[in-house]
């Protein structure tokens, strides 16, 4: 069983959803990085999404990609945040660690160099929003061979044939885009959510995360009564952001925004 | 080889290049505007639509021109200019937008958006709307804005939004991810009018297939005016929208060399330029696998060249292609040279060119000069060079 698998499975044992944390690697520095994702797990993070930071980052809205522009400030390569995530094992053996970002990146590194860097650091899964299902055929078998995940997303536009497709191909956790739009957009409409939500678990078994729009606690619990993880990014970047002289502060403004989301999780089952 | 023509594959493959690398959100998208295109282009209502536009909006066909004191003064080849500078608008780019604004018109999307380097594609992109009726939004990267102010008031003056991109290295590149978050959120009444032939698939192979009407018409003007086909095609590649028109004609007519001059900048030893194919491996950006200037951890790197419309990091998925199986050379032209050829053709032909297309013309002078007086060579001259006064006139310390 993979670690993210179960992670999930503990989770729904306990009548719980993940709340699964984004930021990117190396924002608004390298050295705050490995420290930050204990934090967040210490408050109740159950997966955490590490961005890979990249100088176009076209499916993201204007907080995350500042926060790309702040890592390669630093020169955030996948290299190093590889390392970060081998580090961060040091001292956590169970929470899985997913890389999100995109495909240009992992292409300069090779296919096979970054499928076996990733096995040796003992990362849990990949997410590149722009490698569709039709074009990772053997990429996601050499992550799966390698015990890897790998990680897709479904959206509002996506129809039933795609989602087959791609819960064929997929592994780990689904991950839905809750709206049409760029990472930091507009709110979240649960109720359109949950309907679609209802057509993919026809198709699968996998558990599902919902992204984009989640914004404070109490949409994060919301989301929480309609799918198994609430994905959280741009409220906590933009902490990270607004902050970025003062690391130790953005880092604590983060931990305070999960803290209460997890609570209002919990409190929601 | 032969087959160089049937491409892209039906997932949009032009062998290892091309593809659909896009958020899933696109995707519905995509294929709808894939199986609209593919169904219309074969219609024969729709041919005339757009052969209509081509002849009496447009202003087709365009002069295929011998500039005999050009070729007087290489003393080589005949140089023979495609005059598509003449068109409506000043450039190629309207060939483009014409045939995409009518996909917009037929899939009733009333809204469409475009990002624009020179300007050229955002003007010529304005201009499809206001005939059309149709509300316009153009990306611009602000330092693109500050070099082209004359093009931006242009698109306001057709009535298009143009909305300063500050993101990134505020060119081209920056315009177009503007404009595909745009897409993204805005999917159901947006056409999002790309403007060169990259991007996911299907855009590379209709973007192509709308400016090919160049090389079917200087393969046709080359045979009624010489007797024979042209010994060399050249263009200047940016994206590549004008030279893979002109191109894709000619591939099967082996004999005939096809030359793509990137923009070389101050030179590919400085490392500043914007010539992916001359000095760049390939990689994944704006939807498609294709040759990218990018560092040795995947960032795209920023690009030089005194001509906006050619400074862009990545280039249309054929045109790697037809690198890598040989059926194209790829070359550079410096600032210096494409500069130097801007004003010789002032001088010579009475033709102020697009720096773009100096580019072509640089390049097609060198090798005209290595060539009989009985060889001929084809220069694209995709556009006009009125945009670009305001930029030689500061390299010459002139106040306009």
């Amino acid at each position: 069983m993979s670690r993210i698998e179960a992670c999930f499975s503990a989770l729904k044992a306990q009548g719980r959803q993940a709340l699964i944390p984004y930021v990117t690697a190396g924002d608004p520095n390298p050295q705050v990085t490995v420290g930050l994702m204990h934090q967040m797990v210490s408050v109740g993070a159950d997966l955490i999404e590490l961005g890979i930071p990249f100088s176009d980052p076209m499916a993201d809205g204007p907080v995350i990609q500042l926060a790309c522009e702040r890592a390669l400030s630093h020169n955030t390569s996948l290299a190093m945040i590889l390392a970060m995530v081998a580090e961060f094992r040091q001292d956590n053996s169970t929470t899985p660690v997913v890389l999100m970002g995109y495909l240009n990146t992992v292409e300069k590194m090779g296919y096979d160099v970054f499928v076996a860097a990733a096995k040796e650091v003992d990362l849990d899964g990949v997410l590149l929003v722009d490698l569709p299902p039709e074009e990772s055929a053997d990429f996601a078998k050499n992550l799966r061979q390698a015990g890897l995940d790998a990680i897709f997303l479904i959206t509002p536009t996506t129809t039933e044939e795609r989602i087959k497709k791609i819960c064929a191909v997929g592994s780990g956790y689904l991950y839905y885009v809750s709206l049409k739009g760029v990472t930091g957009g507009a709110s979240i409409d649960t109720v359109a959510v949950e309907q679609k939500l209802d057509l993919v678990k026809q198709h699968t078994k996998l558990p599902l995360g919902v992204g984009f729009g989640i914004k404070d606690a109490a949409s994060a619990a919301r989301v929480s009564q309609i799918a198994d993880g609430v994905v959280v990014g741009s409220v906590l970047v933009n902490a990270l952001g607004d902050n970025a002289n003062d690391p130790a502060k953005g880092c604590a403004q983060v931990v305070a925004t999960l803290s209460e989301m997890r609570q209002a999780m919990d409190a929601a089952v | 080889m032969t087959n160089a023509t049937s491409l892209p594959d039906a997932d949009g493959h032009f062998g290892p290049y091309g593809g659909r690398f896009v958020s899933e959100t696109l995707f519905a998208a995509l294929d709808d505007l894939r199986d609209t295109y593919d169904r219309l282009w074969q219609s024969p209502e729709f041919q005339a639509e757009f052969d209509l536009d081509m002849a009496h909006y447009v202003g087709r066909p365009s002069p295929l021109y011998l500039a005999k004191r050009l070729t007087q003064k290489y003393g080589g080849a005949q140089i023979y200019l495609k005059r598509e500078d003449l068109n409506h608008t000043g450039a190629h780019k309207i060939n483009n937008t014409i045939g995409q604004a009518l996909l917009a018109k037929h899939m009733g999307k009333p809204r469409i958006i475009a990002e624009t380097g020179a300007g050229q594609h955002g003007v010529a992109s304005a201009t499809v709307a206001a005939r059309l009726g149709l509300e316009c939004v153009v990306y611009m990267g602000v330092e693109d804005i500050r070099r082209q102010a004359q093009n931006v008031y242009r698109m306001k003056l057709l009535g298009a939004k143009v909305v300063g991109v500050t993101s990134g290295t505020q060119t081209l590149k920056d315009a177009l991810n503007e404009a595909m978050r745009d897409w993204v959120t805005n999917v159901d009444n947006t056409y999002y009018i790309i403007g060169t032939a990259a991007g996911p698939h299907p855009y590379p192979k209709l973007v192509r297939d709308f400016q090919s009407i160049i090389g079917r018409e200087a393969r046709r003007q080359s045979l009624e005016q010489t007797g024979k086909l042209p010994d060399a095609v050249v263009a200047c590649v940016g994206g590549g929208s004008n030279a893979i028109g002109i191109f894709h004609p000619f591939i099967d007519d082996k004999d005939v060399r096809l030359i793509g001059v990137e923009a070389g900048g101050k030179g590919l030893e400085t490392g500043q330029h914007a010539a992916p194919l001359s000095d760049g491996t390939p990689g994944v950006l704006h939807g498609n696998r294709t040759y990218l200037m990018s560092d040795d951890n995947g960032q795209i790197l920023g690009t030089h060249s005194v001509s906006a419309g050619l400074d862009y990091p990545g280039v249309g998925p054929e045109h790697s292609y037809l690198k890598d199986i040989g059926r194209a050379e790829y070359v550079v032209a410096t600032d210096d040279e494409a500069l130097h050829s801007f004003r010789e053709l002032c001088l010579l032909e009475g033709i102020i060119p697009a720096l773009e297309s100096s580019h072509a013309v640089a390049y097609a002078c060198k090798m005209a000069s290595q060539m009989r007086p009985d060889q001929t060579i084809v220069v694209n001259l995709s556009g006009r060079g009125d945009k670009d006064m305001q930029t030689v006139a500061d390299i010459d310390g002139i106040e306009v």
